[in-house]
This record gives C-alpha cells, structure tokens and sequence, in this order.
C-alpha cells in the first residue's frame, strides 16, 4: 500500500511537469508507471496469499530464514 | 479552479497521512481510495483529464479492488464477526465519507463550469498523449506489455504450487486406503471410486 502511494506520488510529479512544459511526456510516463503498479501489485499481494497460507500470519519476521 | 486544486490537494495529503498511520489495514485502504480519487480530481484541474480517467479506471477501481479482495481473504479468523463489528463503528467510517463528500462536490462544481478550460496549466490533449504513446515510446509499450505478461505469470506460479501439493497428497492417501480423503479434491478427478457420484 505504501508503494501504491509512493509511485503515485512520482506519478503526480510527472504529469505536473508535462503539463508545465505542454509535453505529453509526463502522461506517457504516468501510464508506464500504471503499469508497472498494476504488476507489482499482483505478484505481492500473491507473494503476501503465500506467506500467509505457509506461517498463519502476516508477520514479515516469521520468513526471515531461508530453506538451505 | 484555484481553489478546487488546493482543496484537492490537502484531501490528498490529508488522506494520504491517514493511510500510513492506521493500525488496520481495512481503513487504511479506505483512506487510501479517497487519496487516489482526490489525486485524479488534482489531475483534472491540471489539464490532464484523460490520465484523471485512468486514474479513477485503473488505480481506484482495478488495484484498489485487489486490494479489498486480499485483505477481506486475509481477515478471516474466529473473531471476525465481532471484527466487523467494530468495523462498522461510525467513528471508522465518518472520516474517508467526510472527505470523499467534499470531493463530490468539487466534482460537481467542476462539471457544472464544463467549457471552460482548465486555466494555470496548459492542458495536454489526450491525442497528443497517444501520438507520443505509440510513437516515439513504442518500445515502452512493449516492454510494458512484457512486463504484464511476466506478471501474470508470475501471479499464477506463487499462488498455484500449494493447491497442487495438496492434491497429489490426497491421491496418494486415497490409493493407499481407498477411501475419500476428506480433501474432497480427488472425488471430482478422474480416478474416483466406481459407485460414487
């Protein structure tokens, strides 16, 4: 959730500038970064499905270790 | 429209300080919709309403309902009933309504004075942004496209190992004593025992 705010706020900075400027690279670059969300968003809330079915919890420090 | 930028802005801030310091995470999702919304009504007065489209598209309705579906799987446990309960405290909810209210009626008053453009900024039409999209950012396009598609399945491979774990389990178990295995997985297979339907 953190990283939905983050890369929404260099998202508004993008479009900010492209509109200073008149560009509309701002905007392209605030779709890739929709993207790129969407995608990030998908494998970790699958990852955070998987940690919880494995510990019961969704305590970060329960899967410090690694298997090896 | 000044006025309705810096409006907006502070719901945004406000909204998004709301976010990061709830303790649960069913409010802090709440905040965080009213943030995007109010983000996209910032977005509008600056002259970019096809990005505010998305934004309320993409970020408000697809990832934000990701985000309710995982964290309504998550929650539930024994106590829920009295968790929802709580949830439901008016003192939960008064706060995200509060401020989603305030950006309704900058909405309306925005579409109320539709004509006139958005000053301050110049505005970029959305066909310039598409000219640019798939000219000289084509490539982008296509990696963006690669990168949904690893996404997908990389989505698809974290969630699927621990169903197929538990199936071949309860194939093993049900051969060993022929009996359902309490799974239920194996009944609906191929290899189920004769009389049962």
């Amino acid at each position: 959730m953190s990283i939905e705010v983050m890369l929404n706020a260099s998202g508004l900075a993008f479009v900010v500038a492209g509109s200073r400027w008149a560009q509309p690279d701002g905007q392209v670059m605030f779709i890739f970064i929709l993207a790129t969300a969407a995608a990030e968003v998908s494998v970790g809330l699958a990852l955070l499905l998987q940690l919880y079915h494995q510990y019961k919890s969704l305590d970060a420090d329960a899967a410090s270790l690694m298997r090896g | 429209m000044d006025a309705v930028f810096y409006l907006a802005a502070v719901i945004a801030i406000l909204a998004t300080v709301m976010v990061i310091t709830r303790l649960s995470a069913v409010h802090a999702l709440l905040y965080l919709i009213v943030s995007l919304l109010s983000v996209a009504v910032v977005f509008y007065t600056l002259g970019a309403p096809f990005i505010a489209a998305l934004e309320v598209i993409i970020y408000a309705g697809a990832i934000m309902v990701l985000f309710v579906f995982v964290v309504m799987m998550l929650n539930l446990g024994k106590n829920t009933i009295a968790m929802e309960h709580s949830w439901l405290n008016p003192t939960m909810w008064i706060g995200p309504c509060i401020l989603a209210v305030i950006l309704i009626a900058e909405v309306t008053y925005l579409l109320s004075q539709a004509g006139s453009a958005p000053q301050g900024a110049a505005s970029v039409e959305p066909k310039q942004v598409g000219m640019a999209l798939f000219g000289p950012y084509l490539i982008g396009v296509e990696l963006a496209s690669m990168l949904l598609l690893g996404a997908i399945v990389g989505a698809y491979h974290l969630a699927r190992p621990k169903l197929e774990r538990l199936e071949t389990r309860y194939v093993i178990d049900s051969d060993g004593t022929r009996t359902a295995a309490g799974g239920n997985l194996i009944r609906s297979g191929t290899r189920r025992p004769s009389g049962e339907a």
